[in-house]
């Protein structure tokens, strides 16, 4: 009897805390909130934010988050452990066939800065940060003064005062008072907010600020933020280079090895990119599978996945058809075209002509963002530091192991390495698996930025061996050299030429530069080559 | 001497041909022998991402007909080649099509400059060929019928949602595309309607980058700061093939939220969001003629058979079988086709040409669409989609009805002294 009771209480309290939100907003508020034209339930979001209830912001989360749905005339806030009348909070069953709640663009965008509005007052730091970013970021009316008035006198922290300032200002900007829209002026100019730049301007321009000494005030806060906005838009491009540069350098470093090193025209480079990918791909759906919780670590899982299976690739390739064709490049070319088109063959069978998703986990999403218009993404800064960890092991094996030594005194002489006793057709076999190895490390790259299909490799191919020849063969300083140059060059161009133009213009003075220099940036000196 | 041999080899080899084929046609009229149909899309290469699903959603069409009787008692036989996404292959299998195959119809391409590369051949051997995807208009010929939209079917629709106040009354627009006849002819059409509603050049921004193109950095930094220059900014998209994937990644992991600056695309759907972690991307959107998640009882049938056959043929994907709109375009012009043939009473490409004109089909897309009596196109209903983290489609605006095609668009200079039919021979 004791225990039945105890249970029934706690279940009505559990019941009452779900419904306890849609409690607080009158019914009639829920109402204009859900039903209507978007115009209507525009003006129903104003009056809550402007009754600055804050109880109301859970209900309109629902409503964003597309968990309210209408059925029968009632309105259903609908969550994974059932479904609950928004109006009286009753547990009710779910309809067969609920009604969705559209909301398009504008809704969410109305409901995300009405719940911004009302959490200028939470007591959470974090919460009312992102509030502030958020109000900051869109254009907001003046019915939001006196709530960010009232936010601004109580904030104790500097940084979300300084966004609060500029929100109101953004706002008084438009206010009757001269003096008021003076100071805006002066408090905006600090800003390196390329919102706050285009309201300024919009003042300016289209809404015909007529004073003229508010309009030089205006001009002088866009002028001190436009010269702001240009640094970080220059770090912008830079950083994109390097980017790219990064990309092509983890494309292109696998060839460096076998045509760079073991002078190897290797076709079927760009293909052993792909059969990374495709590791990275499974590896992938194996950790959805057996291991969720782990999920976000499949990309770590993935690198020695793939450097395993395309180095056994490029074993069974080497021993099988490259060993037997040493010292003539026009049949190495002919026979590796053939084996990459075989292998997108045997991909497209096993997995289709389709694309195949690999998601990025969740580390790798998003970005840093350090000003409005520089967003440095996670995915890109981690590409740039895993290329450096690549080419670091590879000089390191290459330079200090004994391995790389006898790699090295292969390329440079062959029959003389052969007499003193270095096994030297076993060290191709070494140097082609690692130079395959380091194609599938690309590949696992490449499949958190782009397309994982069959054709993937083609994509690369191409720059992967302008990368190498440009660099210098033989050389894997001048791999680096090349390929950052060759990123921040087509970046730069890229930004005031278009990408067809700027592609046209890297190619054109890549086939000067090779005209002028056919060794490439670097070259080895002495006798030793060839 | 030789030449003049060769030549006169080559004329007989024709004539013998022609002999053969109008033999065989009328072989054809009286006998049950199956009726060959053509089906020509990618199978490798760039475009088999898309093409694929079109060849395999013909072969469904194809069996749906069969098992109800077939064309005037006839079964079809399906005659798959694979033209490797190299456009003049196109042309060399839509010949072999003809005249090897002997096919009654056939049913292909999916870019602009596939179908350029077929015309020849189909209009100098009479041929009949149903296209399924939306394109930019400035064609009519008589050997073809375009099941996809034309320009005042999706891109205008589009642009105008985004100019109306629920599409976020965007004045300034960044026109970005894959660097080829479709996009570049859609933004030539699309600018002349911007300029004749108001908006001044100085607010179009144009960017095109080569087919295949994977960095998007630099295009989204310009159209960051584009965007920041003032007055509300919107994308419309014409990248056509994968590139979409690394496009939509970048522009999630770069926070340009739909709310902010939204972008709408022409050649992103259901199946070109495979690819593409769809959380970020709430919000974008994209204009059809047709979406999956269209609900009506039509819509409901069509796709329940593509899952059944997908899972019963175990295709690639079908635990996630997906409709899209030239896959409902590839449907549409089969069963378009099938009914003309019983119209005409014969396979005959002239008296089938004649009696396409006209036909209605309850659609998927929830309407009963008819193709114009004169101008080869479907008048067909335009939806607007917000992309959802499911990688499906909210429809937020749509037309009321079937609209009709204006595959000469009045925004092109000369265009208003052409005729709405195909030039007849």
């Amino acid at each position: 009897m004791q225990i039945e009771k105890l249970m029934i209480t706690g279940l009505m309290a559990g019941l009452l805390l779900l419904s306890s939100a849609a409690h607080a907003l009158s019914p009639e508020s829920i109402t204009s909130l859900t039903t209507g034209e978007n115009e209507q339930r525009i003006d129903a979001i104003a009056s809550v934010v402007n009754s600055g209830d804050s109880s109301a912001i859970p209900f309109l989360k629902n409503i964003l988050n597309d968990e309210v749905k209408l059925a029968d005339g009632k309105i259903l806030i609908v969550s994974e452990s059932g479904a609950i009348d928004a109006m009286t909070g009753e547990v009710v069953t779910l309809p067969e066939y609920p009604e969705d709640l559209i909301n398009n663009n504008r809704m969410r965008n109305e409901l995300d800065i009405a719940i911004a509005a009302l959490s200028l007052r939470s007591s959470d730091d974090a919460v009312r940060l992102a509030a502030a970013k958020k109000l900051q970021q869109t254009s907001t009316s003046e019915a939001m003064l006196p709530l960010v008035r009232q936010a601004e006198k109580s904030e104790k922290r500097p940084k979300i005062r300084t966004l609060l300032v500029e929100i109101r200002a953004g706002i008084e900007l438009y206010s009757s008072d001269k003096q008021l829209r003076l100071v805006a002026a002066h408090e905006l100019a600090g800003s390196t907010s390329a919102q706050i730049r285009q309201s300024l301007t919009s003042r300016l321009e289209l809404d015909g600020e007529t004073d003229p000494e508010v309009r030089l005030a205006i001009e002088a806060a866009i002028e001190s933020i436009e010269e702001r906005l240009g640094y970080y838009e220059f770090a912008g491009t830079v950083f994109t280079g390097i980017s790219l540069g990064s990309v092509l350098l983890l494309a292109a470093l696998g060839l460096a090895i076998t045509y760079g090193l073991m002078g190897v025209i290797n076709m079927a480079h760009g293909e052993m990119m792909m059969l990374g990918a495709y590791s990275t791909y499974i590896v992938q759906n194996l950790f959805r599978q057996y291991m969720p919780e782990w999920f976000d670590g499949y990309v770590l899982a993935a690198i020695p996945v793939a450097f395993i299976v395309t180095a056994l690739i490029g074993v069974v390739m080497e021993r099988t058809v490259i060993r037997h064709l040493y010292g003539r490049p026009l049949e190495t070319l002919l026979a590796t075209w053939g084996i990459s088109l075989i292998l997108m063959q045997l991909v497209r069978t096993l997995f289709g002509a389709q694309n195949v998703q690999v998601e990025n986990p969740n580390w790798m999403s998003g970005g840093i963002e350090l000003s409005s218009n520089l967003v440095l993404p996670y995915n890109r800064i981690d590409i740039i530091l895993f290329s450096v960890a690549v080419l670091l092991l590879i000089w390191l094996l290459l330079n200090k192991t004994r391995l790389g030594l006898f790699v090295r005194a292969v390329t440079q002489n062959r029959s003389m390495a052969g007499c003193v006793g270095v096994n030297t057709a076993r060290v191709d076999t070494w140097a082609f698996a690692l130079g395959s190895g380091v194609a599938g490390l690309a590949g696992v790259a490449l499949a958190q930025i782009g397309n994982v299909g069959p054709d993937l490799g083609k994509t690369y191919i191409v720059d992967s061996f302008m990368v190498v020849v440009l660099g210098g063969v033989g050389q894997l300083a001048g791999t680096v050299y090349a390929a950052l140059g060759m990123g921040i060059t087509s970046k730069f161009l890229e930004s005031f030429s278009g990408a067809v133009l700027a592609k046209i213009i890297v190619l054109v003075i890549v086939i000067i530069f090779i005209q002028k220099r056919p060794q490439g940036i670097f070259a080895l000196k002495g006798r030793s080559v060839e | 001497m030789q030449s003049r041999r060769t030549f006169i080899k080559s004329i007989s080899a024709i004539a013998v041909g022609a002999a053969l084929m109008s033999g065989g046609l009328a072989a054809q009229a009286a006998d049950k022998s199956p009726i060959k149909v053509g089906i020509l899309h990618s199978l490798s290469g760039t475009m088999a991402i898309s093409e694929t699903a079109l060849k395999d959603m013909a072969l469904m069409t194809i069996d749906e007909i069969n098992k109800s009787g077939g064309v005037l008692g006839r079964q079809l036989e399906a005659v798959v080649v694979d033209p490797a996404s190299d456009w003049p292959l196109f042309a060399e299998k839509g010949r072999q099509l003809l005249t090897q195959d002997k096919v009654a119809v056939t049913f292909g391409c999916w870019t602009s400059v596939s179908r350029k590369s077929v015309l020849p051949v189909y209009k100098e051997l009479n041929g009949l060929l149903f296209y399924p995807v939306q394109y930019e208009g400035e064609e009519l010929e008589k050997n073809v019928f375009y099941t996809g939209a034309a320009p005042n079917q999706q891109a205008i629709p589009a642009v105008e949602y985004l100019m109306s106040a629920d599409g976020g009354g965007a004045k300034r627009f960044v026109l970005l595309g894959t660097d080829y006849v479709y996009p570049r002819t859609t933004n030539k059409i699309l600018r002349a309607f911007l300029k004749s509603k108001g908006v001044a050049d100085a607010d179009i921004m144009e960017e095109y980058t080569p087919f295949g193109h994977a960095d998007y950095q630099t295009i989204i930094a310009k159209i960051k700061k584009f965007a920041a220059e003032g007055k509300k900014t919107a994308v419309v998209s014409t990248i056509n093939g994968d590139s979409n994937v690394p496009f939509y990644k970048e522009l999630g992991n770069q926070g340009l939220k739909a709310k902010d600056v939204p972008v709408v695309a022409f050649s992103v759907g259901e199946e070109e969001l495979r690819g593409v972690d769809t959380k970020p991307l709430v919000g974008h959107l994209a204009a059809w003629n047709y979406f999956m998640s269209l609900k009506n009882p039509a819509n409901a049938a069509f796709t329940k058979k593509w899952a059944d056959y997908a899972k019963a043929n175990k295709l690639p994907g079908a635990d996630k079988p997906i409709t899209n709109d030239p896959m409902e375009a590839t449907y549409i012009g089969i069963h378009m086709w099938k009914q003309a043939v019983e119209k005409a009473g014969t396979t005959d490409v002239d008296k089938v040409i004649a009696a396409v004109g006209g036909q209605k089909f309850n659609a998927p897309d929830g309407f009963t669409i008819e193709m114009d009596p004169k101008n080869h196109h479907l008048h067909k209903p335009v939806f607007i989609g917000e992309i959802k983290a499911d990688g499906q489609f909210n429809v937020v605006w749509k037309t009321k009805g079937p609209i009709k095609a204006q595959p000469w668009s009045p925004y092109i200079a000369g265009n208003d002294k052409k005729k709405d039919a195909p030039e007849a021979k």
